[in-house]
């Protein structure tokens, strides 16, 4: 492993696998203990230094930190130092003072946590930057293809939706091909980047055309304001389009499943019908999100007892 | 004081002897010999005209904590050239006869070369109405060149009436090339790299869009466009056609665009912001083609200091622009001379002559000959240097060159036969 975790690149297929291996070793360790702690980062400390409001993303990686008994804190960019001017980089040097050995960082420029990385000694997992990337969701989502469905290779992955604002999307695709699926993104054209081309995917303007053949649906969240800047006319047309209600869902294989990154906008990427179906993997995802950053705090933290 | 300058190469040809004599040169010739001047040993260097720099932002008035008229002065003299035109977005703007005025009497006190003043085109460089155009050509400044660097003006009837207004006094419009709707929050080129790094894209198109617009415009109203830091291989292309029929446009391109490519963004450092931004292989391979075939005119610097605090930062925080003017020449040594592309006449005429005459500058973009005024610079093209930001003269350190090797250094630079740089150091 290397010492930052910035982008799915950062991982090769023996990184991430072990990644995912260790995060199912954690789940059968704690599975059924009433103490849902492990002693293995005991006297570390983990910052998460969130410049984004994300309340799930960040309460997911304390709640990881906490269990392997690292001491927390939460460095919330609102009402502190940083909105009274404070630089990332002068943010940065006194978290390494304080002596922190990781640190967590959401960001809305992309890159923000490569030039974190670029100036601490410490380990810097990015949980999000801008539009750039969000590793701990490939991450988790992998994890959850593979116990659902036993196996990532060859499984065929439709990523629908608002694929150029999305760092989910960059973050799946890059660690989805890495461990050999199939990736499809579906999109209006205007929410595909300009450079698509140039990536390791199958590109469709038709959702109805791929779903039959896909295994996994990975539904992006839809901001309706997109649709002031013209990247699509209407919330009603972008999910008459784009959306997958029960009509389309009918569409899937019988084993396909579908997934969300949350939060969800009901009623318009995704109908509640099918967020709430069988096939919804949205909840397991939460739980799984918890499991994988562990392991992703310990690999990277070195933990040398085992887990 | 007089000057021998003995075994210079003038535009790399034979070694010869050039003789300065009360600001003009005197002799240019074999075995000159006189008693009266101190001579300086040239052997092996190649003489050229003094450079004449169309696109420099001095920062001053308003961020004297990035570069002054002075810093900015010396970076250029050390950079071999003896005239600067100083961008017009100072704060306060450059969009009245005072202020020019004031920027070309700090460049005067500086005395390290010609800092000309570029007027902004509207009031504040946003874009609504014209500023005082003729009170600034009439002003000490003698403003030629006018532009609302940093913007563009992108209302096309306003565009039509500056490159109308400014024939008046044989001005022209230098135009910032980029549709604003096309590049609002844009970061980077747009393409595969911009896609992968999630960095809104800045299309080509935008900066292409507007410069066939001018060149119709420009034809259309009989009047002088120059178009500002040339970026895309489209844009080149547009420049051809114009010229091919007759509009009388002028373009320049940026060392760094010459160098560098948008896969330097993949560092997220901010050094590497740019605006218009570093473009593709394809592109740079197409701006020194044109600037090879005349197509481009000129090399102009984009000079754009600014302080650690606006450059140290997150990519999208960082402000676009970086230096220079140290080490323009050796960029174009290293893209366009050593690849068989230029050669030195070719040089002259890209960074000295056409600038100048764009500018409409006298005594400047003169040719090494008897009688001219001696504004001329002394290059060693046989060494090849490190970059280290921390030894440049400019205020600023926002160098994209950092850790990087180029070829050839200024030895010696004279403005009207004085030394502004002799031995490779500044005189003052």
């Amino acid at each position: 492993m290397k010492r930052h975790l910035l982008e799915a690149a950062d991982l090769d297929r023996a990184d991430a696998t072990l990644v995912l291996d260790t995060a199912a070793q954690i789940d059968q360790a704690l599975a059924g203990r009433e103490v849902k702690k492990l002693p293995t980062l005991r006297g570390r400390t983990v910052v998460n230094l969130f410049y984004e409001d994300s309340t799930r993303t960040r309460i997911s990686f304390e709640l990881a930190a906490k269990r392997l008994s690292a001491d927390v804190i939460n460095f919330s960019a609102k009402g502190s130092s940083v909105s009274k001017g404070e630089s990332l980089k002068d943010t940065a040097l006194t978290l390494e003072a304080m002596g922190s050995d990781a640190i967590v960082v959401r960001h809305s420029a992309s890159g923000a946590p490569h030039r974190l990385a670029h100036w601490v000694r410490g380990s810097v997992v990015n949980a999000g930057d801008g539009t750039h990337e969000h590793p701990t969701q490939a991450l988790l989502d992998a994890y959850t293809i593979r116990r659902r469905l036993g196996r990532l290779e060859g499984v065929r992955v439709a990523i629908v939706g608002d694929v150029l604002h999305s760092r989910v999307a960059r973050s799946n695709i890059g660690l989805l091909h890495t461990l050999g699926a199939e990736v499809t993104v579906v999109a209006p054209p205007t929410l595909l980047p300009v450079g698509v081309g140039s990536w390791p995917v199958e590109v469709s303007y038709d959702l109805d055309a791929v779903l039959p053949k896909a295994d996994v649906v990975m539904m992006l969240r839809v901001q309706a304001e997109r649709m002031n800047a013209s990247f699509f006319p209407s919330a009603r047309e972008y999910s008459r389009r784009y959306g997958l209600d029960a009509r389309r869902m009918s569409l899937l294989d019988d084993d396909a499943i579908v997934m969300h990154p949350g939060p969800m906008n009901r009623g318009m990427e995704i109908a509640a019908e099918v967020a709430d179906s069988v096939r919804s993997t949205i909840v397991e995802q939460v739980g799984n999100g918890v499991s994988v950053r562990m392991a992703v705090l310990y690999l990277l933290l070195g933990g040398n007892e085992p887990a | 004081m007089n000057y021998l300058i003995k075994g210079a190469r003038p535009y790399g040809g034979d070694p010869a002897d050039i003789l300065i004599k009360n600001g003009r040169i005197a002799a240019i010739g074999e075995s000159l010999s006189s008693t009266s001047a101190e001579v300086v040993d040239a052997a092996g260097l190649i003489a050229l005209p003094g450079l004449v720099d169309l696109h420099t932002h001095l920062r001053e008035p308003g961020r004297e904590d990035a570069e002054t008229v002075e810093t900015g002065s010396r970076a250029a003299a050390l950079g071999g050239f003896t005239a600067v035109h100083a961008m017009a977005n100072t704060d306060p703007v450059a969009d009245t006869a005072g202020v020019v005025e004031q920027v070309w009497r700090l460049g005067q006190e500086a005395g390290l070369v010609d800092v000309v003043p570029v007027g902004a085109v509207t009031v504040g460089l946003r874009g609504e109405r014209l500023a005082e155009l003729g009170a600034m050509a009439d002003s000490a400044a003698r403003v030629r060149v006018f532009s609302d660097d940093g913007s563009c003006v992108s209302d096309p009837a306003l565009m039509r009436r500056a490159l109308e207004y400014v024939k008046a006094f044989d001005g022209v419009v230098a135009q910032h090339a980029e549709e604003p709707r096309l590049t609002a929050g844009a970061q980077m080129h747009e393409g595969n790299r911009s896609a992968r790094l999630g960095l809104t894209g800045w299309p080509a198109a935008a900066e292409e869009a507007i410069i066939a617009r001018d060149v119709l415009l420009a034809g259309h109203v009989g009047a002088r466009l120059h178009v500002c830091h040339v970026s895309t291989a489209g844009s080149v292309e547009i420049l051809r056609w114009a010229k091919g029929r007759g509009v009388q446009v002028t373009a320049e391109v940026t060392p760094h665009h010459l160098l560098l490519t948008d896969a330097c963004a993949e560092s997220y450092d901010p050094v590497f912001k740019v605006n218009p931004p570093l473009r593709t292989d394809d592109d740079v391979a197409a701006l020194r083609a044109g600037l090879a075939d005349g197509t481009i005119d000129a090399v102009a610097t984009d000079h754009a200091p600014h302080a650690v605090e606006d450059k140290e930062s997150e990519w999208a925080q960082a402000r676009p622009g970086m230096l220079g003017l140290e080490q323009a020449l050796s960029v174009v040594v290293e893209t366009m001379v050593e690849t068989g592309l230029l050669d030195w006449q070719g040089v002259a005429d890209r960074m000295s002559v056409r600038p100048a005459v764009i500018g409409r500058l006298e005594g400047h973009g003169r040719p090494l000959a008897p009688g001219e005024p001696a504004n001329l610079l002394l290059l060693d093209a046989t060494t090849r240097a490190i970059v280290d930001p921390a030894t440049l003269a400019s205020r600023s350190r926002n160098s994209p060159y950092a850790g990087r090797e180029l070829p050839g250094r200024v030895v010696a630079t004279f403005l009207r036969g004085v030394p502004t740089v002799l031995d490779g150091k500044a005189t003052k």
